[in-house]
């Protein structure tokens, strides 16, 4: 059974157990999704599910987009991702509908998104350097990164920065993957998916949500 | 549409039935305890001095005086271990924060009671609803 969904971050609420334990949530409205395409290895070379949520109007998709959707009689989607399977997909077709209810009796998840947009930014917020200090002489370089090369640094004689070094630059809206989120609640009236804790990027922005790999409670 | 998604998340977890207390009540708050096995109701008497939050997450402040010294306690109001709230007596207040309670003993720390008829009641739950 696949245990991978596509979703909507919705926000952050609060939600009580059995016991009266708050756990912080952010509610995620998951699928439901269509598969679009079941890759195998003869045809492509490798195992996967490839599946679509939420509707594009008709008139925005490409031809592409819309031929590719057709195949598995659906409409084009705004959010396709493939789910790679170790063997054959054997109970899914092209045009079958995936919802929360895959995620039935699955305790962990892990969560793949879009982390928020911080422009430009400097090495403490970007690489949390530690900066210079506020006083003893400072002046106007207390967020600086300091020294990035000597010409003594080990890409030989010439003094170049090395390779890699940490400076400030553009931050966020990468790829970033949350692993390990308890998923607390299941709402199948409204295709939402209560997980513990912060995910990554803004409210509204497109998830990946799979059973976790690497929680080793509640397999 | 989002904010009623929220909504919808956290409706298991919303009381319905909150009696309509304001801040400047004396309240008793049975709060369930659980100790080991075993389940037992613990009351808390005092002044609420302060709500404060949205929704699923507000909390309430209740202060009372226990041998000379002044005890506060900060309860969520949705919380299943809240078990029940009684409202005893109303206050007059002018404020929505009573912390200017904390500076005060002795008798100066109560406040003009208040009758809520049943027009007050009303008033209060009409409140309590459009919040």
């Amino acid at each position: 059974m696949l245990s991978a969904l596509l979703g909507k971050k919705i926000g952050m609420t609060q939600v009580y157990d059995e016991q009266g334990v708050i756990h912080p949530v952010t509610v995620v409205q998951a699928g439901p999704c269509s598969v679009l395409q079941v890759k195998s290895v003869d045809t492509d070379g490798y195992d996967a599910v490839q599946l679509g949520f939420s509707e594009v109007k008709a008139h925005r998709a490409s031809k592409p987009q819309i031929a590719h959707a057709a195949k598995a009689n659906c409409k084009p989607k705004k959010f396709v991702r493939e789910v790679r399977l170790p063997e054959p997909a054997a109970d899914v077709a092209p045009g079958a509908t995936v919802t929360v209810e895959a995620f039935d009796g699955v305790a962990f998840v892990d969560v793949v998104g879009t982390t928020k947009g911080k422009g430009y930014a400097g090495v403490m917020k970007r690489h949390h350097f530690g900066g210079q200090p506020a006083s003893h002489g400072t002046e106007r370089k207390h967020r600086s990164p300091g020294s990035i090369s000597g010409h003594g640094t080990n890409r030989g004689w010439g003094g170049k920065p090395k390779r890699g070094k940490r400076m400030a630059g553009h931050m966020g809206t990468v790829r970033c993957t949350s692993r390990n989120h308890k998923l607390v609640g299941i709402d199948k009236e409204n295709n939402l998916l209560l997980i513990k804790g912060a995910l990554p990027g803004a409210n509204g922005g497109y998830l990946f949500i799979r059973k976790s790999k690497t929680a080793r409670v509640g397999k | 549409m989002s904010q009623e998604l929220l909504n919808k998340a956290a409706e298991a977890s919303f009381k319905k039935d909150i009696p309509p207390f304001r801040v400047g009540d004396t309240v008793k708050v049975n709060c369930r305890i659980v100790e080991g096995d075993k389940e037992r109701i613990q009351a808390f008497i005092g002044t609420v001095i302060g709500r404060k939050g949205r929704k699923v997450a507000e909390t309430f402040t209740v202060r009372r005086i226990v041998n000379n010294q002044g005890v506060e306690r900060t309860f969520p109001l949705h919380s299943p271990r809240v078990s029940d709230i009684e409202i005893i007596r109303s206050g007059k207040t002018r404020r929505a924060k009573l912390y200017y309670l904390r500076d005060r003993v002795g008798k100066r720390t109560r406040l003009k009671e208040i009758q809520r008829g049943v027009e007050g009641a009303n008033a209060s739950e009409g409140a309590a609803a459009q919040e």
